[in-house]
């Protein structure tokens, strides 16, 4: 294992103190609980979001906590959940009077954590939670015989929708109904080229041979759903982009965001050519790219690879996706 | 014979030897089908609960264990926090104001542990899952501890729940993480009925 580290037991704790010595113009972080905090979080009667999960997917979820996005994020280990302490004192830490909604990537340990912890605030009885679970991966196909669709790009997407739509002031309710209406209208398939290598396990996740990649991989290195040879770009392009169009399905005359996201060790030059691809698919099937993000959001360590994510989007997605945002992953408008 | 607070202590330091030994087994098996860390963060818990226990006095059973429950849902993490600390809340909660406790007893603390892991989980029989494990050895603490014998029932809990974990290995797991590979999930051992019968192995050798 090569890796830019001290020790594997402190990856996460160092990890923390450079987000905050980095970025203390927009958060602050709890080490203790490592919580990542808005800087000036709890805003009056602003919605809290939270979200949270286990680390190695940055910049998700420390990275995206600022204006007009998240107001928390709790880090778990890398791969592994938040623990209720965490959530309950996130909560706390962002209620401003309004409420707090929990952005939950659907993950059996993300979900029972939370669900915990969501018990425990009404056991307090203090603040008002609601909780929104992603799930928009595509590449798991029979949900009666799984943990359900795992949560993945759309997460980022609903992160930057939802915490614009809390940022305008509006209630808890309405601001969990938009989180639920983005999930349901966004899709996504992931693939990779490398397995990625978890600090405390020393090797690598799984094995691929340097003529394979995996194809319906989440983010986590848990090896997909079909071993394919490795194809060019267009190829690729298309067994990710075929499964999230007929999935929804999106077609003619549809508007979405379209997301091509690296997976942490495939670099942006690779990530164009994707997107290009992408797009080139969407444009045949009558599909109209509103807007775009292409780079590593939501990521597997170093793993190389990507995924797509299309969202189908109205008017008011699209003006909520442009209004201002300033967190350390992403920036614009102000 | 029956059990008090020391020997409940006893049997939670043996499980958290036998996790420390088996911690690189459990990661290993879990990288197959899951995500390569239930050793690592089983064996975090069990630290932080023989930190607490070297810390702390408990009077009660109930005590103890509803403390070893929060203890390992704050500092788990992923899905075994939320399941093992349940199994412990509960099983503390079935003990409350019992002091001798007997092979019943035991036994009724075990299965409101499961019936806990089991709501928070919604696991069936066959999902390949810590359930697996602890079906039978419910059912085999049940028989063999029928007369009063808590080192039999212990000791057929454990190897009930050893054949257990044996036969999740051709299982195509339907909950957790492992049920995103379908198919490609038969031919692996359950990384949490592995630990499970770590758990059980450690209450027949400490408590039996």
């Amino acid at each position: 294992m090569k890796k830019l580290i001290n020790d594997p037991a402190d990856v996460v704790k160092e990890a923390l103190l450079g987000i905050e010595a980095a970025h203390r113009d927009r958060v602050r972080v709890d080490h203790e609980n490592r919580i990542v905090y808005r800087a000036d979080a709890p805003v009056q009667g602003k919605v809290g979001l939270i979200s949270g999960g286990g680390s190695g997917h940055e910049p998700m979820h420390g990275g995206f906590v600022g204006l007009g996005m998240l107001d928390a994020a709790c880090a778990g280990e890398v791969f592994t959940s938040p623990v209720p302490d965490q959530m309950m004192a996130a909560t706390k830490g962002v209620d401003g009077g309004a409420g707090v909604l929990h952005i939950v990537k659907n993950y059996t340990g993300d979900v029972m954590n939370f669900e915990m912890a969501a018990e425990m605030a009404a056991a307090d009885a203090g603040t008002e939670v609601l909780s929104v679970v992603t799930d928009d991966d595509v590449a798991v196909q029979d949900s009666l015989y799984t943990a359900g669709r795992r949560g993945v790009g759309v997460t980022v997407l609903l992160e930057k929708i939802v915490g614009a739509a809390a940022e305008e002031g509006r209630p808890l309710a309405e601001v969990a109904d938009l989180a639920r209406r983005v999930n349901d209208h966004g899709r996504s398939m992931g693939m990779a080229l490398t397995s990625c290598t978890v600090p405390s396990a020393g090797k690598p996740t799984f094995d691929l041979s340097e003529t394979d990649m995996e194809l319906g991989v989440g983010i986590h290195g848990e090896p997909g759903r079909q071993r394919l040879p490795v194809a060019p770009a267009k190829d690729v392009a298309a067994l990710l982009v075929d499964p999230v169009l007929q999935d929804l399905p999106y077609g003619q005359g549809d508007s979405v965001i379209a997301f091509v996201n690296g997976m942490g060790g495939t670099p942006l030059i690779e990530l164009y050519i994707m997107f290009h691809e992408v797009s080139q698919l969407l444009e045949k099937a009558g599909v109209t790219v509103a807007r775009s993000l292409v780079g590593s959001y939501i990521t597997s360590l170093e793993m190389a690879g990507c995924s797509v994510t299309l969202l189908k989007a109205d008017d008011e997605l699209v003006r909520l996706w442009d209004a201002p945002v300033n967190t350390p992953g992403l920036r614009w408008g102000v | 014979m029956a059990v008090d607070v020391r020997g409940l202590t006893g049997w939670l330091r043996a499980f958290a030897d036998s996790i420390s030994e088996h911690a690189a087994e459990l990661t290993q098996l879990d990288a197959a089908i899951g995500d390569a860390d239930h050793g690592t963060n089983m064996k975090r818990g069990m630290q932080a609960v023989t930190t607490m226990l070297d810390d702390s006095e408990f009077e009660t059973a109930d005590a103890l264990l509803k403390k070893v429950g929060m203890t390992l849902v704050s500092s788990v993490g992923g899905a075994s926090g939320p399941l093992y600390g349940t199994f412990f809340l509960r099983a503390g909660t079935a003990l409350a104001d019992t002091t001798e406790i007997d092979a019943a007893d035991f036994g009724a603390a075990l299965r409101a542990g499961v019936e806990g892991m089991v709501a928070r989980g919604k696991a069936e029989l066959g999902d390949k899952t810590l359930y697996d494990a602890w079906a039978p050895a419910l059912t085999a603490y049940d028989d063999a501890g029928a007369d009063g014998d808590l080192g039999a029932a212990l000791a057929a809990a454990a190897a009930a729940a050893a054949r257990g974990r044996d036969e999740t290995t051709p299982m195509v797991a339907r909950k957790g993480r492992a049920s995103y590979l379908g198919e490609r999930s038969a031919g692996h051992q359950d990384p949490g009925a592995t630990s499970t019968t770590l758990l059980l192995e450690s209450a027949a050798a400490s408590l039996g």
